[in-house]
């Protein structure tokens, strides 16, 4: 007899990984999970690149030069609370609470709204003095890696909008719970990184 | 009963015959492959560097065939004698583990290539290209610029330069300095040993020499372009006397280059045609590994 | 309005091209024709081009691969043929900048679209029928992957007629492959259709990981998984961590050439050396992306046919994850020759050398696997010897490269191209035959001819070594890969033997087409009527031929690696044969065109921003995004099976009552 039989014949927890085909919901949230590290390694890279360029500004403005710290301290804040706020709206989903999911949702999206006007004025400001991408290796890495990080922001909120149909929609079913459940991860997952950006962008700068 | 070893015997004395036949034939292919091979190219080298890196070859490659003959030949026989047909043969359907086993078929390997590590690793040190060679005589320097597709080889303290054809005294050490125009190219030359990358904005460092006076041929081992088939020069090593005539010769014949010259060459042409310069205009190497002229190189049309 | 795209894309002054593209497209419109005319659209939209059956979908991967196998072999072709005439003063009837663009074509197509997808089809058909489950863990995502890939496919074969390829060799180097030194269209057509079928790639990756990681059939842990599962495993953990650096790579090329940034350009502080570290720290796992699942095909083709269990299967399995890990350690043997300095390089030698140890002890034990077996030669086992003699010569001039200094006078030599060639073609691909012809009858339930399968073997055997061996003795005599012509006229025989090799391989390859065509005729005579055509050991087997669309009607109780082999020792005791089954509802997913239109959209959207065409952009991006959307609000998933069907089914195909 084997040990999966001698604990199913003893009554004993047979352990998880012998347990047969795990349910949808878990199968769900560890698919995504791993997409989510795949995403990772793509910031990983473009993080590598920016180590190895953030000092090739080809004689024209550098990181010390161009990053405003208080701007990013209120975006940073703005992403971390929209977190918090995402984490209601997910407990919210768990217990089929239409309106509070609204609530808690919106002020999400706001709050990501917010983190990407911001976003988007410190981009303009840096062209309009002609700090853009193609002015140095240094700005083009900069440009990469934030871009791609807001322009996850900005998917983030599209995929929001669609939840929130979709709960106007179909309601509570688990395919929209799961789904949801995936938005968490995701936008949690992009706290993550913001982190790492703040931490080597712009506090790397003025080291 | 009696009349199957009968049978069998043609059968038997046939197939060593034919199988002799063709161990001959393959035999003799490959010994004609490697002799056309030892007479040329890597392992026929005319340096220290080159004959260094011969023995690495022929050293590693024994070390790993003491283990891969024997491994192909008991492949072949393993897999014949159990063949399903072989009533000889004891079959043990459930045998699937042995530690002794699993401990030798781990450190064979792990031996070997602790032995190799080793060589790879004093060898990555010994025949590092920057690392200056032993010698008794003062090295002479060397500049090397790929362009597209050609060679430039500028002689610094000889104040001179030659376009595809690279000139240098036998056993005097060689010390490279090396960078591109416009995109990667390897600088190799076989029969002197280690090849190393030219690439725009960088210098790379390669120390080679040539023993013996002798034409050996040189080529970019990097795909740069269209035209990196032709990317082939010669390099011919003479005596010190005769090289510094040759010097004495470039000098005294030969264009100027400079920064208008240099306008010239980079624009995209076959190699061919050997060219020398009687007078280099200072810094020229620096200028273009620094990328100044890399900018203004003009762009490949379609 | 159509960007840079007009009439003077289309080659009409290049004959080869011309009556190549042209044969292809009559070939293309013939089959088109053939199809309409018997009325097979229906037949094909439902149950291949919508289905979303793991097993299908694994088929369609291996066409794919196999058509693109004859693509990329035709460059071969022309590449050897043009180094057999392009010596001493010769030109060859090839110009430089078409050359250029046949080799980059043939390793871009050899790896991209026929040894990945030749690897994947296999993962995806075996996978879960040896987990003893249903299907994968997101079918619909399966069928989008192998979408994405196929639309990846059409767009590298379009440049071969509207514009060019590039001319930059199969990774795109930069500075070359910058907009400065490769302006045309080239390297655009190359980086789209990497990025389109990498997409797939990825997805597939994260799909057969959660496959592998949480669909199991009761029972099987870790401990009893198959061994060709866990080389799965390990392969998809590479694709999962190593495509997103290859994604994030192309990426940053693709904004250097379309949006004028710095990465990798010679100014303004870019860095083309970057590039290269990138890349292989994406392609060096990639290699064993394909070699791992390979060397699990060996390991169950090994162990079945020689009537034993793998031999030190924890080795095995240990060995696998080693390597899994130490790829990605490797990476800058790629480049020794770049001037990293003897401590970086010394370093990376040894790590290379390092992952000789478990391939090596991989071969080991094989060879104890076939120790005491009683070996049947079947087709499989034929390959599976040829590749352990191959592979370790492979492995031989692999280490020998890892040497640093042995590495600067062979690095990008033909002995190089022999090198991983014969890895390639002496693992990968015999490796993916063998699979094929051991897997054959399980997906169409009938075995493939034997004899016709003996000759491709020969033909691919011998043809490796007279391709090959010559090009190891040009390399070390001094020849470097990618010429387009040498002056030296002593390399002129070796050139003839190799192209008399690549003829042979040929001969070999289209010999499997006739191999293809006699088996379909003859399939009555080889039909596989107890689904276990070989004596099998793994669950898969336990199944018939071929499956049904829920694979099993009852999820098998596993306890040991040879799960179906222990079930049959049981059952010769015949206790279990009359037991009165009964049956549940099962439910199988819904065909889903999803994953087509998403291609369709895909390569508008690729072939668009290749040419420029900003209002095609618009469109396919738009198009893949109200596809999405209308998967998001597809409620109706899920068909039905009921009890009395899969009842029925097993009546007809359940394993017999036997004569007692």
């Amino acid at each position: 007899m084997s040990a999966a039989e001698q604990a199913l014949a003893s009554g004993d927890a047979v352990p998880l990984s012998l347990r047969g085909p795990a349910p949808t919901r878990v199968v769900a949230g560890y698919g995504f999970w791993l997409f989510l590290l795949s995403d990772i390694v793509i910031f990983a890279a473009l993080f590598a690149a920016y180590a190895v360029l953030s000092g090739e500004s080809a004689g024209g403005p550098t990181a010390a030069d161009l990053f405003d710290k208080r701007h990013v301290l209120i975006e940073t804040a703005c992403l971390l609370a929209s977190s918090v706020t995402c984490g209601f709206g997910s407990l919210a989903v768990q217990s089929g609470d239409r309106n509070s999911t609204y609530f808690w949702m919106a002020i999400t999206f706001i709050l990501g709204v917010t983190f990407l006007s911001l976003e988007v004025s410190e981009f303009s400001h840096m062209l309009s003095i002609g700090a853009g991408p193609s002015r140095s290796a240094f700005l083009s890495a900069f440009f990469t890696l934030v871009g791609t990080h807001g322009l996850h922001v900005t998917i983030g909120l599209c995929w929001l909008i669609v939840m929130l149909l979709q709960v106007a929609t179909l309601g509570f079913q688990p395919m929209v719970s799961r789904r949801f459940f995936c938005f968490g991860l995701f936008w949690h997952a992009l706290d993550i990184v913001w982190i790492g950006v703040f931490t080597i962008v712009y506090l790397g700068a003025h080291l | 009963m009696q009349a199957s070893p009968d049978r069998m015997s043609p059968q038997v004395i046939r197939t060593p015959s034919a199988s002799a036949m063709w161990l001959r034939a393959i035999s003799m292919t490959s010994a004609a492959m490697l002799l056309a091979s030892c007479n040329e190219g890597v392992l026929d080298p005319h340096g220290p560097v080159g004959k260094a890196e011969r023995v690495i070859l022929y050293d590693s490659t024994a070390i790993m065939l003491a283990v891969v003959i024997p491994v192909i030949v008991l492949t072949l026989v393993f897999a014949w004698w159990f063949r399903a047909r072989n009533s000889q043969a004891r079959y043990r359907p459930d045998w699937e583990y042995s530690g002794r086993i699993e401990m030798i078929i781990w450190s064979i390997p792990a031996l070997v290539i602790l032995f190799l590590g080793g060589i790879a690793w004093t060898g990555s040190h010994d025949l590092d290209p920057p690392a200056p060679l032993a010698g008794s005589t003062a090295p002479l320097d060397i500049e090397v610029i790929s362009l597209d597709w050609r060679w430039l080889f500028i002689y610094p303290h000889e104040g001179i330069a030659s376009l595809n054809r690279l000139v240098v005294p036998a056993g005097v050490p060689l010390r490279f300095r090396l960078t591109s125009t416009t995109v990667m190219n390897s600088f190799f030359v076989p029969q002197l040993g280690s090849q190393i990358y030219t690439m725009p904005n960088m210098v790379t460092r390669l120390n080679l020499q040539a023993d013996q006076p002798g034409t050996f041929e040189g080529l970019s081992a990097m795909f740069s372009g269209d035209g990196f088939s032709d990317m082939r020069f010669d390099l011919v090593s003479m005596g010190s006397e005769a090289f510094k005539d040759w010097v004495s010769t470039t000098k005294a014949h030969g264009g100027v280059l400079d920064t208008s010259t240099v306008a010239e060459l980079i624009k995209p042409a076959k190699a061919d045609g050997v060219q020398t310069y009687a007078q280099v205009s200072e810094g020229l190497f620096d200028r273009i590994s620094l990328g100044s002229m890399a900018t203004v190189s003009p762009q490949r049309g379609q | 309005m159509f960007g840079r795209l007009n009439w003077a894309a289309i080659p009409f002054d290049q004959p080869v091209v011309m009556i190549a593209s042209g044969t292809v497209g009559f070939v293309i419109f013939c089959v088109l024709a053939l199809v309409t005319i018997k009325g097979w659209w229906p037949y094909l939209w439902r149950e291949w081009i919508t289905s979303v059956d793991h097993k299908r979908i694994g088929v369609m991967y291996l066409l794919l691969a196999l058509l693109m196998l004859v693509r990329g072999f035709s460059d071969a072709m022309l590449m050897r043929s043009q180094l057999a005439l392009a010596a001493g003063h010769a030109q060859g009837y090839l110009p430089p900048e078409h050359y250029d663009q046949i080799f980059s074509a043939h390793g871009t197509i050899m790896i991209f679209f026929v040894a990945m997808p030749f690897v994947v089809g296999l993962m995806n058909f075996v996978l879960p029928l040896q987990l003893g489950v249903r299907d994968v863990a997101f079918p619909v995502l399966n069928s989008v992957s192998f979408w994405l890939t196929a639309a990846g496919v059409l767009l590298v074969n379009a440049s071969l007629v509207v514009g060019e390829f590039a001319r930059t060799g199969w990774l795109a180097y930069p500075p070359l492959s910058e907009v400065a030194y490769s302006p045309g269209v080239g390297v655009d057509y190359y980086l789209w259709s990497l990025q389109i079928s990498g997409l797939g790639t990825l997805l597939s990756g994260i799909n057969l990981l959660t496959t592998i990681l949480k669909l199991r059939a009761p029972g099987m842990g870790y401990r009893q998984m198959p061994i060709f599962c866990w080389t799965a495993l390990a392969s998809n953990l590479l694709i999962v961590a190593s495509f997103p650096i290859l994604t994030a790579t192309f990426a940053m090329l693709l904004l250097d050439r379309y949006c004028d940034f710095h990465f990798f350009t010679n100014d303004l502080g870019g860095n083309p050396m970057m590039y290269i570290n990138l890349i292989w720290s994406w392609g060096h796992p990639e290699v064993y992306i394909l070699i791992l699942p390979a060397f699990g095909v060996f390991s169950e083709v090994v162990a079945t046919f020689s009537g034993k269990p793998l031999f030190g299967r924890r080795s095995m399995v240990m060995a696998t994850m080693a390597i899994c890990v130490l790829s990605f350690l490797v990476w800058l043997h790629h480049f020794f020759t770049m001037g990293a300095g003897a401590d970086v390089n010394g370093f990376f030698g040894i790590m290379t050398m390092i992952i000789a140890v478990p391939t090596g002890v991989k071969i080991f034990n094989w060879l104890f696997t076939l120790y005491g077996g009683r070996i049947r030669f079947t087709v499989p086992v034929y390959w599976a010897i040829g590749f352990m003699v191959t592979f370790v010569i492979g492995g031989m001039t692999g280490v020998l490269m890892a040497i640093p200094p042995a590495d600067f006078v062979l690095h990008n030599s033909l002995f190089l191209i022999a090198h991983f060639h014969n890895v390639a073609i002496g693992g990968v691909v015999f490796g993916v035959m063998a699979g094929i012809s051991y897997w054959f009858p399980k997906a169409f339930g009938f075995t493939l001819h034997e004899r016709l399968g003996k000759a491709v073997f020969w033909c691919w055997f011998i043809g490796f070594y007279l391709a090959f061996m010559p090009l190891y003795v040009l390399g070390l005599m001094g020849a470097t890969r990618r010429m387009q012509h040498y002056s030296n006229l002593h390399w002129q025989p070796l050139m003839l033997v190799a192209l008399a090799g690549a003829l042979l391989i040929l001969l070999g390859i289209a010999l499997t087409g006739v191999q293809l065509a006699v088996s379909i005729r003859q399939r009555e005579r080889n039909r596989d009527v107890t689904g276990d055509p070989w004596n099998g050991r793994t669950l898969e087997w336990s199944t018939p031929s071929p499956p049904p669309a829920w694979n099993f009607s009852h999820l098998p109780q596993v306890d040991r690696p040879d799960a179906f082999w222990a079930m049959k020792q049981q059952r010769g005791g015949a206790q279990n044969r009359n037991v009165k089954r009964t049956y549940e509802t099962i439910h199988v997913p819904r065909n889903n065109p999803t994953g087509f239109y998403l291609a369709f959209f895909a390569v508008l959207l690729g072939f668009s921003l290749i040419w420029r065409i900003w209002w095609g952009t618009g469109l396919g991006l738009l198009g893949a995004i109200v596809v999405c959307l209308m998967q998001a609000w597809r409620t109706d998933t899920e068909v039905e099976v009921p009890a009395e069907k899969v009842a029925a089914f097993e009546r007809l195909h359940g394993p017999k009552e036997s004569t007692v």
